[in-house]
């Protein structure tokens, strides 16, 4: 029971940890295939400590909303990503939520980024956050039905036990888990302003999404926000990893070494991940805005689809 | 059969109901005639892994033809065609993408709802490849229904017929397979020539076939 604790703990910190180290190599990763040398993989991290150091500039006008918003965001997110077993089973707060409520929580911070993006009143901030409104009205059911699919196969929303059923004997190739891995990652893809939804190294005012809600934030805010948008990349590629790749992982009450594989096993992973997101991101041209709700529709549809298909294939029990 | 075969054969049959989908998706010529090479080649592995597991060897021919004539000979002809008439551009639906697509979800949850206590008699692999033969039918109904242009439309009635092989094949025991698979390519051919039928009706410069309505004297009055 100690041992779980202590693992859920150092989760917490690992999670933390290695996001700005994620981000850090997929642009590395992202810069060598376009022939340029690429920032530091630390660069991340030099970035959010010059942020942390500067001085906090706040429009006049702005509310008490905008303050307190990065440290919500920030909270929310952390607690989502500490919910996924990421190199070990068994966290005590992975059994005292789900998926759902991993769910919950990331929509939670949007809805507290969509609000900043409105409360100062600059025309970018409301384009931005209504931009963020009309594609997470498709992103949010979509990962849902992707959720439900995957807890109607396993038997349980909740992340451990799904990871868990995966490496026993019942499952087997199944379609259904095939559009719910493809609907997951398009939602991935448009939830963390991935390239053909949104990009995240551009200030082109008629395409940006998020960069254009947090527009007005400068200081540690920012400092906040940046964090917790790694943060945020970490847990869906972990939630992929955990669902899809769910080999390696400690099982809960194992000795250190398999703690250890754990751990390399799941670095492993999200460079993986990490690569083939970069090279999506480089192979693919950013589309239009109004063109996203049809890709993110896609994901909806795939969702319903394997949700459907359960019904028809039978489950193994 | 292992539980790996069975689940090999469950993913083939269900890929063609995805690709389906994604032919409803394509917007444009080229990748419409692409993805449905590839609806042709996921049927051609999806019968070809029936017949292994079958030990039913006449199925394998019936897979060559699929991969051959509709893998490779129809798509590229029909390529051509695009070429030539030059309607490579977008193709204009009735109703456009978002609709469609729930429309083909409606119907792939129809095709189960009719097709599971239908065959409540049969084993778990009939019953889901009927109910996924059926769904493809259907999507393919769907795309003749939405497209105008004519050679969409041909692809959606090819792509009807594919769903017509793989419940064919589903179905154990069926020794004219291979006769119905040849009649039905025979019928494909016929409408492949149907394109050579729209290259003449270029004097109405275009494949919609909004222009026949025109020439039957339907909508006379708002359109002309």
């Amino acid at each position: 029971m100690r041992l779980n604790w202590l693992t859920q703990f150092a989760q917490i910190i690992v999670v933390l940890a290695l996001a700005p180290l994620l981000t850090g190599v997929t642009r590395k990763i992202r810069s060598r295939l376009l022939r340029r040398r690429g920032a530091s993989i630390a660069q991340p991290y030099c970035d959010l400590l010059k942020l942390i150091r500067k001085e906090v500039v706040v429009a006049e006008n702005a509310s008490w909303l905008f303050r307190a918003a990065p440290y919500v965001i920030f909270a929310t997110t952390w607690v989502a990503a500490a919910l996924v077993p990421t190199f070990a089973m068994g966290l005590p707060l992975g059994a005292a939520a789900d998926m759902i409520v991993i769910v919950a929580l990331l929509g939670t911070a949007r809805f507290m980024l969509a609000l900043a993006g409105l409360d100062v009143g600059t025309s970018f901030g409301g384009i931005g956050s209504s931009r963020e409104m009309m594609f997470a009205s498709l992103a949010e059911p979509a990962m849902l039905m992707a959720v439900f699919t995957l807890s109607l196969f396993a038997g349980s929303t909740e992340l451990s036990s799904i990871s868990s059923f995966m490496l026993g004997p019942h499952a087997g190739l199944n379609i259904s888990l095939a559009l719910a891995l493809v609907a997951l990652i398009i939602v991935a893809i448009g939830e963390n302003a991935r390239i053909p939804v949104d990009n995240p190294a551009t200030h082109l005012e008629l395409t940006m999404v998020h960069e254009a809600m947090i527009l007005e934030y400068s200081g540690r805010h920012l400092a906040v926000i940046e964090a917790a948008a790694s943060v945020k990349l970490l847990l869906y590629l972990s939630v992929i990893g955990c669902v899809f790749i769910p080999w390696g992982t400690a099982m809960a009450g194992a000795n250190p070494i398999a703690y250890v594989i754990g751990f390399a096993s799941y670095l492993l992973k999200l460079l993986l991940l990490g690569f083939l997101l970069s090279v999506f991101e480089t192979a693919i041209a950013k589309m239009r805005v109004f063109r996203v709700p049809d890709f993110l529709g896609v994901a909806l549809m795939l969702g319903l689809l394997g949700t459907m298909l359960l019904f028809v294939s039978k489950v193994p029990r | 059969m292992t539980s790996l075969e069975s689940d090999i054969a469950h993913l083939l049959a269900g890929s063609m109901v995805l690709v389906s989908f994604l032919l409803l998706y394509q917007d444009r010529m080229f990748a419409l005639l692409n993805f449905f090479a590839i609806h042709a080649c996921v049927l051609a592995f999806s019968v070809g892994w029936q017949a292994y597991l079958q030990r039913a060897p006449h199925l394998f021919i019936t897979a060559l033809i699929a991969l051959l004539f509709k893998g490779v000979i129809i798509p590229v002809a029909l390529h051509r065609i695009v070429v030539r008439l030059g309607i490579h551009r977008t193709i204009e639906a009735v109703v456009s993408i978002g609709p469609t697509i729930l429309l083909g979800i409606a119907l792939v949850g129809l095709s189960i709802i009719v097709m599971l206590p239908v065959t409540q008699a049969e084993g778990a692999f009939v019953r889901e490849d009927l109910a996924f033969a059926l769904s493809v039918v259907l999507l393919g109904f769907l795309m003749m229904i939405t497209r105008r242009n004519a050679v969409s439309q041909v692809i959606g009635f090819m792509s009807l017929e594919n769903g017509l092989v793989l419940a064919a094949t589903g179905a154990r025991g069926m020794p004219l397979v291979v006769e119905i698979s040849v009649g039905f390519s025979i019928l494909i051919a016929f409408l492949v020539v149907g394109i050579f039928l729209f290259r003449i009706r270029e004097r109405f410069d275009t494949v919609d076939l909004q222009a026949l309505d025109m020439s039957r004297g339907e909508t006379s009055g708002e359109s002309a």
